[in-house]
This record gives structure tokens, sequence and C-alpha cells, in this order.
């Protein structure tokens, strides 16, 4: 006897039924779950729910700031004193020009929301050049604002709920959190909340106003994503069991990391750090930074120096120390302050239907592929959540035009179930939680703004910090060259080529690391040679970097002319290539570029190259060059017709 | 139901031959000025854009044709041609963000048609808005219009070499930004036309447009030259929305950069940094 109740009546039926209708009752309500789930689904895509905006930003500090430029302006502050106040907003100055910024929208947790990115277009418009910047770290850039403008960029923001407050000079920089966090299949938790409410909790805080220099926090999802070792703070995500059998939620803590003209790996500081420890655990440390840091030489201060200099050990028993002193001395009321359910999603995220394996998981892509499979094999992931999937957005060096902001949020709204973007290190957007169905339409609909290229997720992906085009400390382009680099590989079909897939290139225009040149399967970072009696931009190339909590900071192997660089990476590639292709008969056949490149490292080579020496003789052809009168051009920077000559000025990473 | 019909009464009766219009004119005040027969709206978008669909009662006069022969005495025959008499109050509109009606709307004023306003909003605007449109031509009796040069709103080449060494003198540059860094006039400040539409209208609201234009330094007894890169229609947007934020003082240079580099005139140019690189067009 089953009760079955009928929903227009009202009514509850007894029944006894035979086997057929017990069939049919199933088939109904199998028909019913269906129903339920594409309702669901189908909701979602029509009304995505808004994800509450943290609101960053203040009024009264742009109108502080527009006060501060007419008093500087009239003499009324000293160039000293102007800097630090304009640093600690947010505001850099451009190359060799004084009278415009560089303004650094923080996007803590990398989380931006489509009316953020709207706002975003039209400041730019509006102020600076039509386009925004994606950086390494999860900020928005806006390149040549004038001076004068930039409180009125800063009202923009606040109005979308943004800020740059704290986004440079000495404080604790936008904190950053895996891309994948919340959708990843090895992550124990989703970590973004805390990512945002220790920033919350950072931000304006008058501990860290006045650091001996800038301090950094990344989160990582699990052990493979995000830059926990190449940070002040690096933080996994991890749970424990405890003796009552209940399951605790805590971090591996890495201190001490960093990249610069010199780098360091960061430490990890206990096993395991609960996670009602973490706050103390970053006060601590924060502390112990402002207290011993060096504020003298401006080249040696970052904490990776202070721990280096100390020696680990002896950090860490102060770090541990100095905890228990912060959690016997602060307040209930301060603690509070650090308010981790507030940056929670409490928003019911719709599950998906599993439909079809989609071509990327299986399938072989080829230069014939149609260009869509191709962009489904480069730029997207499926998700933790079955039936959702992350879709990148390939940028050039991180550059996007207003117009193609204004089509990414309308994409966000159609088809992120969870209504928000996320911008990763790798320069570009990941759009989550879309359906699999939806996939072809999302295309499309980027495809039509050219926002479609392949490669995201693939070696073509350049990084490339801004260089000579808006930096003081840049000395070459090594933003166009990133741009060169991607467009060539796209060019040459080496996105869909798996055995580079997970290779990256970075590069930056200096030493200092902006574009994270050592944790780079092959990084380049700028700098000037005289050869032939000619002044020319050259990089450095390192190899065998690689991010991660298992990361190491790559090998400087030779220095190529900027001009050099995309061939001497092909010749890499194709060296690579000989080798498998020898190898083909062994079965060790499936290596990838990354791992060959690791091998070579360690002088575990085979065949013709089994060490960077024998590397270096291979690529000795590829880079020598004419004579600048043969070829001029060679010997010029990317993006100039004229002689090469290494201009900076005074960098304010440090002011 | 009585006051209301006496509000609207007094509204239309407010609206009459002598009727100042503002420099920028709202939807809601053309429409009252249509419905008052009192008003003549210039479409200056393409001739065939007009025959399509435009704004009732408007007469069509592309800007291609007043950039042919921008001589002041043409410029009064097509007013008359439009049946513009001295007292008509005129609307301009167009479908480029108000730049091409800055352009002939300051060409009216040139030659002494005072009362011009620009539509505060593009054609395009006005139908999202759901505005109604008419396809017939419109044409109206001749009117006779003198005319009367108002030389202290235009300057040459000449001018703004001798001007640019007066320190009371701005000369502002409406083009963006990356072409202003490439080469500009020597001395000039950007103000580039982006920066003063916004997104419901074409021009900030006035307080706005003082607020941005006084962060700059820029104060209200200032002579200001504003000029763009070759037939002055950025540069007429900027002249409105120095005029809108309450500047007395305002020329145009409509020959522009084109012109005066043409003439060999000296540059300013910013070749230290590789901002083109940064654009993702």
């Amino acid at each position: 006897m089953v009760a079955v109740y009928c929903r227009s009546s009202g009514e509850s039926l007894l029944i006894s039924p035979t086997s057929t209708e017990i069939y049919m009752i199933r088939l109904f309500m199998l028909y019913i779950l269906m129903k339920k789930s594409r309702e669901a689904a189908a909701a979602v895509k029509s009304k995505p729910v808004p994800k509450p905006n943290p609101r960053w930003g203040r009024e009264e500090e742009t109108e502080i700031f527009a006060k501060k430029v007419r008093l500087f302006r009239q003499g009324k502050i000293s160039d000293d004193d102007f800097r630090r106040f304009r640093l600690q907003h947010g505001a850099y100055s451009s190359r060799l020009r004084m009278d415009y910024s560089m303004v650094r929208i923080k996007v803590p947790g990398g989380e931006i929301t489509p009316e953020q990115l709207e706002k975003i277009a039209s400041l730019s418009e509006a102020f600076s050049i039509g386009s925004a910047h994606v950086s390494t770290r999860q900020n928005i850039q806006l390149h040549w604002v004038q001076l004068e403008d930039v409180s009125e960029v800063m009202r923009g923001l606040v109005e979308a709920g943004l800020t740059t407050r704290e986004a440079c000079g000495n404080t604790v920089r936008n904190v950053m959190c895996s891309h994948f966090a919340g959708v990843c299949p090895s992550e124990a938790f989703d970590a973004t909340p805390y990512s945002k409410a220790i920033a919350r909790f950072l931000l304006r805080n008058p501990m860290c106003q006045n650091l001996p220099r800038k301090f950094k926090i990344n989160f990582s999802c699990c052990d493979s994503h995000g830059l926990v070792r190449v940070a002040d703070i690096g933080l996994v995500p991890t749970v424990k069991s405890t003796d009552d059998g209940k399951t605790i939620r805590g971090f591996r803590i890495y201190l001490g990391g960093g990249l610069g003209a010199a780098s360091f790996l960061g430490h990890l500081l206990e096993d395991f750090t609960p996670e009602d420890r973490l706050l103390a655990t970053c006060m601590a440390t924060i502390r112990l930074f402002d207290r011993h840091g060096n504020r003298e030489n401006m080249a040696r201060n970052r904490m990776r120096y202070l721990v280096h200099e100390m020696g680990w050990e002896k950090f860490q028993r102060m770090v541990l120390k100095e905890r228990s002193i912060v959690e016997m001395t602060t307040s209930y009321s301060t603690v509070q302050l650090f308010d981790i359910k507030s940056h929670e999603d409490t928003r019911q995220l719709p599950k998906a239907l599993r439909m079809t394996k989609l071509p990327m998981l299986n399938g072989k892509i080829t230069n014939d592929t149609p260009e869509y499979e191709r962009w489904l094999h480069t730029n997207a992931v499926p998700q933790k959540q079955e039936g959702h999937f992350t879709a990148f957005i390939t940028l050039g060096a991180g550059d996007i035009t207003a117009s193609q902001l204004r089509i990414l949020a309308s994409a966000i709204r159609d088809y992120s179930a969870e209504a928000v973007a996320r911008n990763t290190p790798q320069q570009n957007f990941a759009l989550r939680y879309v359906r699999e169905i939806d996939l072809p339409d999302l295309y499309g609909k980027l495809a039509s703004a050219g926002l479609a290229n392949p490669g995201a997720l693939t070696v073509a992906s350049a990084v490339g910090c801004s260089g000579t085009t808006s930096c003081n400390l840049a000395i070459t382009n090594s933003h166009r060259l990133a741009k060169e680099v991607q467009r060539k590989f796209l060019e040459l079909g080496l996105d869909i080529d798996d055995s580079l897939r997970d290779a990256t290139i970075k590069i930056s225009g200096c030493p200092n690391s902006c574009g994270q040149h050592e944790i780079a399967t092959i990084g380049f970072f700028g700098g000037a040679t005289r050869m032939n009696n000619t002044m020319m931009p050259t990089y450095t190339m390192l190899f065998g970097g690689s991010a991660g909590e298992a990361g190491e900071l790559g090998r400087a192997v030779m220095r190529v002319p900027a001009k050099r660089v995309i061939d001497t990476t092909l010749k890499i590639i194709e060296l690579y290539k000989n080798e498998r292709a020898a190898a083909a008969a062994a079965e060790d056949n499936d290596e990838t570029l990354h791992q060959w490149i690791i091998r070579l490292i360690k002088g575990q080579g085979s065949g013709s190259i089994k060490n960077l020496d024998d590397m270096k003789a291979a690529l000795a052809q590829v880079i020598q060059l004419p004579s600048p009168q043969q070829n001029p051009d060679a010997y010029r920077d990317y993006g100039s017709d004229s002689l090469f000559t290494a201009k900076t000025a005074r960098g304010e990473c440090a002011a | 139901m009585t006051t209301a019909v006496t509000a609207r009464k007094k509204k239309e009766a407010k609206v009459s031959e002598d009727f100042k219009l503002p420099i920028v004119c709202d939807a809601d005040t053309l429409r009252s000025l249509i419905r008052g027969k009192s008003v003549r709206i210039v479409d200056v978008r393409k001739a065939e854009d007009y025959q399509r669909e435009h704004i009732p009662t408007a007469v069509s006069l592309p800007l291609a044709r007043v950039l042919e022969n921008d001589a002041p005495e043409k410029i009064v025959a097509f007013l008359e041609e439009l049946g513009i008499s001295d007292s008509t109050p005129v609307v301009v509109y167009d479908d480029t963000f108000g730049a091409l009606a800055s352009r002939v709307a300051w060409t009216f004023q040139y030659i002494g048609h005072d009362n011009t306003a620009l539509l505060e909003i593009t054609f395009k605007q006005w139908k999202e808005l759901g505005l109604e449109t008419e396809k017939q031509e419109c044409t109206f009796p001749r009117a006779r219009h003198s005319l009367s040069i108002k030389k202290d709103i235009y300057v040459d080449a000449s001018y703004v070499e001798a001007a640019k060494s007066q320190p009371s003198t701005l000369l502002v540059d409406s083009r963006e930004r990356l072409n202003y860094l490439t080469e500009h006039i020597p001395g000039a400040r950007n103000i580039p036309y982006t920066m003063v539409g916004s997104e419901g209208s074409i021009l900030r609201k006035a307080e706005e447009l003082k607020r941005l234009i006084e962060n700059r330094g820029i104060t209200n007894d200032a002579e200001i030259i504003t000029y763009c890169g070759s037939v002055g229609t950025l540069s007429g947007l900027t002249y409105y929305a120095l005029k809108l934020a309450g500047f007395k003082n305002v020329k145009l240079y409509p020959k522009s950069f084109k012109e005066w580099k043409a003439l060999g005139k000296p540059k300013e140019e910013f070749k230290d940094a590789n901002y083109w690189d940064l654009s993702a067009e």
C-alpha cells in the first residue's frame, strides 16, 4: 500500500499498486526529480543571486586625496610626505612622469562583481587609457591617470565597493586567494572567506600603516595552486582529525618567502595551525616584522631578509612566542573584527546535471579541431561541483579594454551561477560555476568581444609585468614581449600541445620580479647589455621555477637579447621535442617540457642535452645577432623604433 | 485635475520664441518645446539616418555639410534655409556622444545664434527611452537671420601660438590620453572628451564637471582654448563641458592639431615609455 499525494486536488490517495504501477510511480518520481533539478538550474540561469558587496572603499578618503593633491601642487606638502601618502592610497607615479599615476585597485581574494568590472570600464575610459590591466597579484590597474584625477577614480571605485587603499606603499598589500578556492577538487575547504576576513581586519589597521616595507599574504586552495611559498605569509588550507573524532580546519602557514632581486621560499611554521590561531599568527608575524624589520636599507627590508639574516629557527621561535603574547593580550572585541562568517558565501549555489563528457577530457586536439573545442581544451576545467566548469578568459599580459570588461560583466551575469569572476596571477579572468550546457553560449559571447582566445591554461599564456609601458624601474618592455610570445605561440598552435601544457613563461622588465619570472618553467627578467659596441635590451633567462607548496625558484641560465627571446624559447621546445622523439622507443615518453627542464637542471638529462651547459651550447647560435649596421632592429626593444637606452627613475615600491 | 491642467498650460505658456535655452537641454524640456512648436531641432547625423527616423519636427543638417564650408555667410544661409530666425531657440542632437552636435552648435553660436543648446542625450538614447520619432522630412518656411560673429569663442593657430606664453591662458587637448601623450601642442593639458560625458547623458552634471576641473587646479578666471585631432568635434564637446562647469572665457580652435601639425608648428612628445603597448585594442 502506498500513499500518493495529488498536488492539484490536494488529496492523498491510498493505492495498492501492481508491479507496472510501481514502475510508473518510480518513473513519475524520477520525472519530478529531473524537473526539479532542471527548474533549479533554470532559475539560477535567469536570476543569479548577486554576491553581497563587502564595501572596501570609503568616500572621505577620496576627498582627502583630492585635498592633498591640491596642497602638494601649492607646495604646502613635501615631496616625500606626499609620496608616502599617495602610495598608501594606491597610486604609483608613472614612468618618468610624476604628473601621472598608476592606480592600483585591490581585489581582495581576487573576487570581483560584474558591477565592479563595469565601473572599472567607465573609469578607464574617462580617466585612463580605455584599457585596464590585471596584475600578477590579483589587482586591477589603471595606467596613466592624471594625478589630479586620481581622487575621481577613487570616488567611482568607492561607489562600486572597491578600494585602492594600501595597494602600494609599506602596507599589507592585496590579500590573494587561489582562483580555484571553493571549486578545487583537491582543497580541504574554501579559503576565500578567510582571505577576505584577514584583508578586512588588516585594512586601515594602525598596526600595518607604516611597516618597514610592503607585506604580502597569499592563500591557496591546495598544495599545487597558489603562490604560498613566495609571500610573506602563505597559507594552505588543511584539516585535522582531533582525538574526539572531530575534524578541525586549519592551515599550513609558510613565512618569509618572496620574489625580488633576491628571492626566498617561505618556511613552514608548524605542521598545523588551527583556524582559531590564524589571526594571532598573522598578527604576531606582522608585529615582529614591524619591530625588527630593517628600516634603513631599502633594498633589503622585506621580511624575507629579516628571516634570512636572523635564521629561520630563531624567527620561528619568536613568532610562536609572539603569538602566545598576542593571544594573551588581544581583546575579545579585536578578535571579533576578524569575521570569517561575514565573508562566507551563504547562497545556495546550484547543482548541475552531468551531461556529456567534454572533448578536453578525452579528445585529441589538432590544428583542425574547431575553435570552440580548442578553447574548451585549453581554457576550461571541471570543478569539484559536478556539471560545473571554470572557464578562463585569455588576456594579453593582463590587458582588457573597457568594452571587453562590459561584455565580461554581462557574461558573468548570464553564465556564472556565483555571479562573480576571479582574476588570476596568470593575468587572466576565471568565470566559475558555468554549467556544462552553457559553455558553447559563453564561448560565443566571449568570442564576439575578442575574449575567446585559447591557451589560458597553457604555456601560451605568458605573464608580463607592465615594464617600460608605465613602470619607473623597468629596463625593458616585458609587457609587449609577453604579448608577442602569446601571439606567436597561439599562431603556432603550441597551446594544444599537452606536453607543453604545464610549462609556464613569465617575464619581468627588471630584476624585481613583478612578472614572477622565478616561478616560471622558463622565466626572463630584463636588463641592458652592450654587444658589438651597442647597448641593447636583454633578458636573463631562468629555468625550472614553479609555484605551489613544493615550489622551486628558477635558476639563471644565460642572457638572451630581447629580440631573440621568442626564437630561444622555440628552440628550447624544439630541443625538447627532439629528445622526446629520440626517447620515443624508450618507455619514458610522456615527460613534459617542464619535467624535462627540471631533469636538465639536475644534470640528469639524456641524449645530446644532458645539463644546462649542453643547453647553453645548443642555444648559442640562436642568440647571435648580426652587426647593428646590418640589422639595427635587433638591438631595439619591442615597441621602439629608436636606439635603446636604459632609462629608469627612483622606484616607489620602497618609498 | 484642474491643477494639473493649469500647470501644464503654464509650462507650455513659458515656451515661446524668446525662451532662453540652457547649455544642455533635457529631453523633457525639448518635448514641451516641440508641443509648443517653438523650437527648431537640428539633426546633424548623416542624411540617410535622418530620413530613416528622427526626433519629431527635426530638420537635417549633417555635420559634413557644415564642415564642407563653414564660412559664416554659408552658415547663415543654412539657418535661413532651415527656417531659423534670430529668435528661434535651436536644439542640436547627434548619435555620437554629443561631439558632432557640439561642433554644429558652436558654429551656430559663432555666427551669432546664441540661443542654441545641445540635447542632453543622443538619438540612440532618445529611442531607448521610448520617446517618439517620425520619418517624414520636415521643412519650414525660410526665415531671415542676421550675421553677428562672436569673435571671442574662436581662435586660430597664430592666436594659440601667442597665447601659449600667457600664464592666464590654458590650452586643453581633448583627445584620448594615449594620443595626447604621443604628441600635443606644447604646454597643453589633457582633458579627454571621455572624461566629460556620463552614462546617461552627453555631459556630466555641472557641479561634477566643476569639481573635476577644479581638481585640476584650473581657476574660473582662466582663458581656456580647447582643441582636438582634426575638426573641432571632440574639443567642441569639451568646450561645452567647460561652459557648463561655469567657465566664462572658453574658446575653440576648430582646425585643431591637424592644422597645427600641417603648419609645422612645434610639438611636445613623450617617448620614454611604451604606453601604447598597454592598450588591449
